[in-house]
């Protein structure tokens, strides 16, 4: 009697344990399966939108322009589903097979990531704007009232102020900030051996290279560095939350390209909203969240002076060129400037 | 016990109602899902341009300089954690003091915060604005403070169990037979404690070694100067070199496993007198 019920009990927890199993494999199921399900399936009638982007624009998105594209006729009824983060990290998880219907990144690399991985059409670059959705440019963030005067990037090295940049090996972005050191001094006339010296000066004064734009706001704000290499947009964005900080736009500086683009696979309503996007009120929206206006003619030039001597990427062959031969972490001119400035502190 | 020398003499019950191979298979399956396929994917996915390729994203001055960092540090923290740690489990074991209670929930607070907060609150106390005056931040001493603070609770909780169980009639027989406080502590208390030092600072360890989210905003991040090896992963990452970011972790598992072998061996030795 007592051994036929242990064995009865035996059973039970035998068969327990294997609907664990069964349950626990359904779970790991379920967990793929709901994702490619949320790719293709698209709520109300005009499709979801699954938005992928860099965690900058954040607010703007949420706050002004999604909701802003809603009120119009293509947007009447167009949900949004948000996801937000590191550039980088970002394009490599839609790459992965996050649903994603419509992306905007920090880099270009970000975007062509995509089209290598077939997800996004090779001609994204096809129009107006050639793919970019905003722009921006390198600011220099100081302390308010810019007490040390600061005007350029050579006047940070001239005065030897302590500089705050994110490490470009960890923030896609943070690249946008060397290359604008690396412009301007090139402007100034010097050769390019002489131009990535003056990259060299300026990291050797940087105390600290946070991981990303907003972990070297952060560090800023917390005290760190005389001044910060930041976007222009993240200092208006710095400025709106009430930080104590002031920026200054150098004369020779690089202009910040910003890429979006729809995916393969993305509903009518992704590629509405892009086009609303580059749209006169879209852009007018950007305007106000601190982005520099694509459409030329409504950049406001009380409050978005163009720099006189300001050069784009295109002018060093591009981001694929530039990622390579500066930032390839073993070949690229960063990463040996980087290892000269480490074997001069070890001594 | 020597009478009836049945072929597992310490095996103990099986669990109720189990068979042994249903929870053999289960134990099986559950590790090689969670743990034993991603360690095997991260090896493989390090070692899948050859060897070459291997050495070359382990040896590259820039990994050298954050690997050298991370375990000179990860070693000073376990150390002074192997110290503080059975202090802090003997006070709370052995005193008695207001607010004991409170101060026992306390310790494993920086496992349940999250470690980017950690990193946060931490550069409030020992940055610029330091209310204390103390500057660390983006030094090598601020990894070592956050570290500490990410593994604390490790050595107190593996010493604490063991200090409890510990029969104070030995220390009582050792008193009586006139051994001293601290020949009591060296022969009779400490290798009672050891296997739980040695376990807790293992632990520590490979925590210190992979730990990311407490140092990122602290250390400052300048490589060849305050880059953790985490940190420097998460730029090979960016870098889009999943082959060196694996590598590097490879590295860091390995040196991993090492100092938890040593730690097996010491606690055999540790257990040679009592066979």
């Amino acid at each position: 009697m007592s051994l036929s019920s242990s064995t009865k009990t035996k059973r039970r927890i035998q068969a327990l344990l294997l609907l664990a199993l069964i349950a626990f494999g359904v779970v790991i199921a379920g967990c793929g399966g709901d994702d490619e399900a949320g790719g293709n399936s698209g709520g109300g009638d005009k499709g979801k939108v699954q938005l992928v982007a860099y965690s900058t624009p954040q607010t703007a998105y949420e706050d002004a322009l999604e909701p802003d594209f809603n009120k119009t006729a293509e947007g009447d009824g167009v949900e949004f589903s948000n996801s937000f983060g590191a550039s980088g990290d970002q394009s490599r998880a839609v790459e992965a097979g996050q649903p994603a219907g419509y992306v905007n990144f920090a880099l270009e690399t970000d975007v062509t990531r995509l089209v290598d991985a077939g997800l996004v059409s090779k001609d994204w670059q096809n129009n107006k704007y050639k793919g970019i959705v905003t722009n921006s440019v390198v600011a220099i963030v100081t302390r308010p009232g810019n007490p040390e005067g600061v005007k350029s990037f050579q006047d940070i090295i001239d005065k030897n102020l302590e500089v705050v940049t994110p490490n470009p090996f960890t923030s896609g972005g943070a690249r946008w900030n060397i290359m604008a050191v690396y412009g301007a001094a090139l402007h100034d006339g010097k050769t390019p051996a002489e131009a990535l010296g003056t990259v060299k000066d300026l990291l050797a004064n940087a105390p600290v290279q946070p991981a990303s734009a907003r972990d070297a706001l952060q560090a800023f704000v917390g005290g760190a560095g005389d001044v910060l290499l930041s976007y222009e947009n993240e200092a208006i964005a710095a400025q709106n939350a009430n930080q104590d900080v002031d920026y200054v736009i150098p004369d020779s500086t690089i202009l910040i390209e910003q890429p979006a683009a729809v995916t393969v696979d993305a509903p009518q309503s992704a590629t509405d909203f892009l086009n609303y996007l580059w749209s006169d009120a879209g852009q007018k929206i950007w305007a106000e969240q601190g982005y520099r206006p694509v459409n030329k003619s409504l950049v406001d030039k009380s409050i978005y002076p163009t720099p006189p001597d300001e050069f784009t990427i295109a002018e060093f062959g591009g981001w694929d060129k530039v990622a390579d031969e500066f930032f390839d972490d073993k070949t690229g001119s960063i990463a040996k400037v980087e290892q000269e400035l480490g074997v001069s502190t070890e001594k | 016990m020597t009478a009836i020398a049945a072929p597992r003499p310490r095996a103990g019950i099986r669990l109720p109602g189990v068979s042994g191979a249903l929870s053999k298979g289960l134990v099986v399956t559950y590790l090689s899902l969670i743990v034993l396929l991603p360690l095997a994917a991260i090896a493989s996915k390090a070692f899948s341009d050859g060897l070459g390729s291997f050495w070359d994203a382990v040896s590259q001055p820039q990994a050298v300089a954050a690997l050298k960092l991370t375990v000179i540090c990860s070693l000073i923290v376990v150390l002074i954690n192997a110290v503080m740690g059975t202090l802090i489990a003997w006070v709370l074991v052995r005193d008695e003091f207001p607010g004991k209670g409170i101060v026992n929930s306390v310790i494993d607070l920086p496992f349940a915060l999250p470690t980017i907060v950690a990193s946060l609150t931490l550069l409030t106390l020992y940055g610029k604005d330091s209310p204390f005056g103390v500057d660390v931040a983006y030094t090598r001493v601020a990894v070592v403070i956050a570290l500490l603070f990410v593994t604390l609770p490790f050595v107190v909780r593996a010493v604490q169990p063991l200090l409890l169980s510990l029969d104070r009639d030995m220390e009582a027989a050792a008193e009586s037979l006139g051994a001293g406080r601290a020949r009591i502590f060296r022969q009779i208390v400490f290798p009672n404690l050891a296997p739980g030092i040695a376990a807790g600072v293992a632990l520590a360890f490979a925590r210190a070694l992979g730990e990311f989210g407490a140092l990122v905003l602290i250390s400052g991040n300048v490589p060849y100067k305050t880059e953790v090896a985490s940190v420097f992963i998460r730029g090979q990452i960016e870098s889009d070199n999943i082959v060196g970011a694996a590598a590097v972790s490879v590295v860091l598992l390995a040196v991993s496993m090492t100092l938890l072998a040593f730690v097996n061996l010491i606690q055999k030795w540790g257990l040679r007198d009592e066979r």
